[in-house]
């Protein structure tokens, strides 16, 4: 599998459309600035939801508990899944044992995560993602590039193409007013024949047993309205103590994805309409694993906003594939390798280590710190290309002995000055699209022998 | 006050002229400046690459050297940031906490420390900051844009005491320019791709210089605009502080 260096190299090849990525992303970093400016409690709000999602962390058992408690006194059926096999299984079973053919579903990064369409697919059984960008993506069976706007990789010309294949718009009409009437007179059809809706949900309140689902499309609305049954997916780490909490919360969510004030659409689900079935599948998948890390526990606070991603300058730069995994971003690169570290080795390498995913984060986790800790850890744990393990090595080696490195300093301005060829070529990365510094006759050391030393 | 000048290994060995006026510059502000001759590298480049581990004899050089010191200063945010956060020597647990309480950038030492301004610095061109990630983020140089709180920058304080300077902010005030260590060559596309887009945001304000606390930065934007031929030349901001009429 190409790692990111490579897929991110691939993506650059093109410069006007990774400028035109850049800048898009750009834009709605941009537009989070002005929302978040605009409101002088910001950092105080970061505070609070800090602390509460670190204190639910802390609790997770007992908030559960009464999660389901109250949850099953509203009359929704609760479901526990382990990990991604369990979830997808449960969701089956319940399609199965309808008979249900008809599905609509709308964003959850989650059967993202735990690639339930195809797992359904190959039962048999078809999912129309009912999210604008999602639906795209999903018609070119590609996954999204970014967990907030999953189409954004696209332009509107890759769109009307798409669309002119799956729904016979007209070619070369890239009229995002015509192309959006389109999705919507196709989705209101599916919308309408739905059995059953899938839902993500972005919090889950444990003392009211209910949830909340943010939208800008209404999608899930239509989607859970028509069904008459309705199932959440979501991971442990989505639960917040109180409903009052989301005072915070909803604050801060749709300012730091979008500027946005608050989602268009913020729907609160607590018991299923009458005649309806209500189910809630809990998963784990991984995150009481990571629970159990005091270095990197904190990542569970994250409410998928995609402030990071959109802050990001490496992200901006290489698109989401290039982390060939579901949560791109740098919020991807400190969760992915918890679930299978010799896969995603690569990136937590993946940064410049700027720090300004962390600073943009609404619930304060320590982004840039993760990285730099996973990065030990991998190489610890020997996921590691042996050239960088031998070079690292070997520059440790040098620069702790006084003596080797003033002759290693020494004889490499000698080479650059007396023998460019030998480190000017096209392989060494540093020298590919870069001079070399000019070397110096005296290094300050010796400068400082000859002239300052008392 | 004794002072101990840190050169980072790249800067001893590739800019001396930047040492050189970061001594000179405390030297003029009153401190007495020792530089320990047996200093190599703080360890960053192995730690940042995930050998944190293996770099245990950088840190306890860096411990022999730097220890019996007020402080220590340097012109590089970035190795002083590395210093602060991840200097460990178990054998000597008092002197590690004494240097990492005490390691100071150079502008921070100046404007926090010393706390003064330098007015005797003349440098008559139109300048770029370039806002280091680590020195800005990590060590708190200047506010940043992600947050909401007061504007502050002290090598902006600094710089703006130098006469005829002309100091100009790109767009994108506070982007990384791509260097990040070892990331420069292991992601070397889009090290220089982010590089270019620093140099471009510059450019279209006509600078005829780019200047930083950090000179790795520098050194990765000075190797891109060298080779794309480009007039602007990349200055320390010690050296411009160390001008005189």
């Amino acid at each position: 599998m190409k790692d990111h260096a490579t897929l991110a190299e691939a993506f650059i090849q093109d410069e006007a459309r990774t400028n035109w990525h850049d800048e898009t992303l750009w834009f709605v970093r941009q537009k989070r600035d002005k929302a978040a400016h605009g409101l002088p409690e910001w950092e105080q709000l970061r505070e609070w939801a800090s602390q509460i999602k670190n204190h639910t962390l802390s609790h997770m058992d007992s908030y559960l508990e009464e999660f389901e408690r109250n949850a099953l006194a509203n009359g929704v059926q609760v479901h526990w899944a382990s990990d991604a096999a369990e979830h997808n299984r449960i969701i089956h079973d319940i399609i199965k044992k309808k008979g249900i053919t008809r599905i609509v579903k709308s964003k959850s990064m989650l059967t993202e995560e735990c690639h339930l369409n195809h797992y359904l697919e190959e039962q048999g059984v078809e999912v129309v993602d009912t999210d604008l960008g999602e639906r795209i993506v999903q018609f070119r069976h590609e996954p999204p590039s970014h967990i907030v706007l999953p189409a954004i990789h696209l332009k509107k010309q890759d769109v009307s193409d798409t669309f002119h294949e799956y729904l016979h718009t007209e070619k070369g009409n890239n009229d995002p007013t015509y192309l959006t009437r389109a999705a919507r007179v196709h989705l209101r059809e599916k919308f309408i024949a739905s059995e059953l809706a899938i839902t993500g949900v972005n919090f889950a309140v444990a003392e009211t047993g209910g949830f909340v689902v943010c939208t800008n499309e209404g999608n899930a609305d239509m989607g859970t309205h028509a069904a008459n049954v309705h199932i959440a997916c979501m991971g442990f780490e989505k639960l917040i103590p109180k409903a009052s909490h989301l005072s915070v919360f909803l604050r801060l969510l749709a300012r730091s994805a979008t500027g946005q004030p608050v989602t268009t659409y913020s729907s609160h689900f607590h018991k299923p309409k009458p005649g309806q079935e209500m189910h809630i599948v809990i998963v784990d998948n991984g995150r009481s694993n990571i629970l159990g890390k005091a270095d990197f526990r904190n990542a569970l606070k994250c409410i998928r906003c995609a402030a990071c991603f959109n802050t990001c300058p490496v992200y901006r730069r290489s698109g989401g594939f290039s982390y060939h995994t579901a949560v791109a971003g740098p919020i991807g690169s400190i969760l992915n390798p918890n679930f299978d570290p010799k896969k995603y080795a690569d990136l937590p390498f993946a940064s410049s280590l700027c720090g300004s995913c962390s600073n943009v984060c609404p619930v304060k986790i320590d982004i840039h710190d993760q990285l730099w800790k996973w990065r030990q850890e991998l190489t610890k744990a020997g996921h590691v290309p042996l050239m960088k393990k031998i070079m690292m090595k070997g520059m440790a080696f040098v620069l702790g002995r006084p003596a080797l490195y003033r002759f290693s300093g020494a004889s490499a301005r000698w080479v650059l000055r007396y023998m460019p060829f030998m480190v000017k070529f096209k392989i060494n990365p540093w020298y590919k699209q870069r001079e070399m510094p000019a070397p110096p006759k005296q290094s300050f050391r010796e400068w400082y022998i000859q002239n300052k030393k008392k | 006050m004794k002072v101990a000048l840190f050169i980072p290994c790249y800067i001893d060995q590739f800019y001396p002229q930047v040492g050189q006026a970061t001594l000179e510059l405390l030297t003029k502000l009153g401190c007495e400046v020792d530089f320990p001759l047996n200093q190599t590298c703080c360890g960053q480049p192995m730690a940042n690459s995930g050998f944190a581990a293996a770099s245990k004899d950088c840190d306890k050089n860096f411990v022999r050297n730097f220890t019996g010191y007020d402080y220590i200063v340097g012109p590089s945010g970035s190795c002083v940031l590395h210093v602060k956060e991840h200097l460990k020597d178990d054998k000597h647990p008092e002197e590690t906490i004494h240097i990492r309480k005490h390691i100071y950038e150079l502008s921070e030492f100046i404007v926090d420390v010393l706390k003064k301004e330098i007015t005797s610095a003349v440098f008559p061109h139109k300048v770029g900051l370039h806002n280091s990630c680590h020195g800005q983020r990590g060590l708190g140089l200047s506010s940043m844009s992600e947050r909401v709180l007061p504007a502050f920058s002290k090598p902006e304080q600094l710089l703006s005491k130098v006469k005829g300077i002309q100091l100009v902010k790109p767009v994108r005030n506070d982007e990384c320019c791509g260097f990040g260590g070892t990331f420069s060559v292991f992601e070397e596309a889009l090290s220089v791709k982010m590089g270019k887009d620093r140099i471009k945001q510059h450019e279209a304000n006509d600078v005829e210089y780019i200047t930083g606390v950090d000179v790795s930065c520098l050194m990765h934007i000075e190797g891109i605009l060298k080779r794309q031929g480009s007039k602007i030349k990349t200055i320390h901001i010690a050296e411009i502080l160390n001008t005189e009429a």
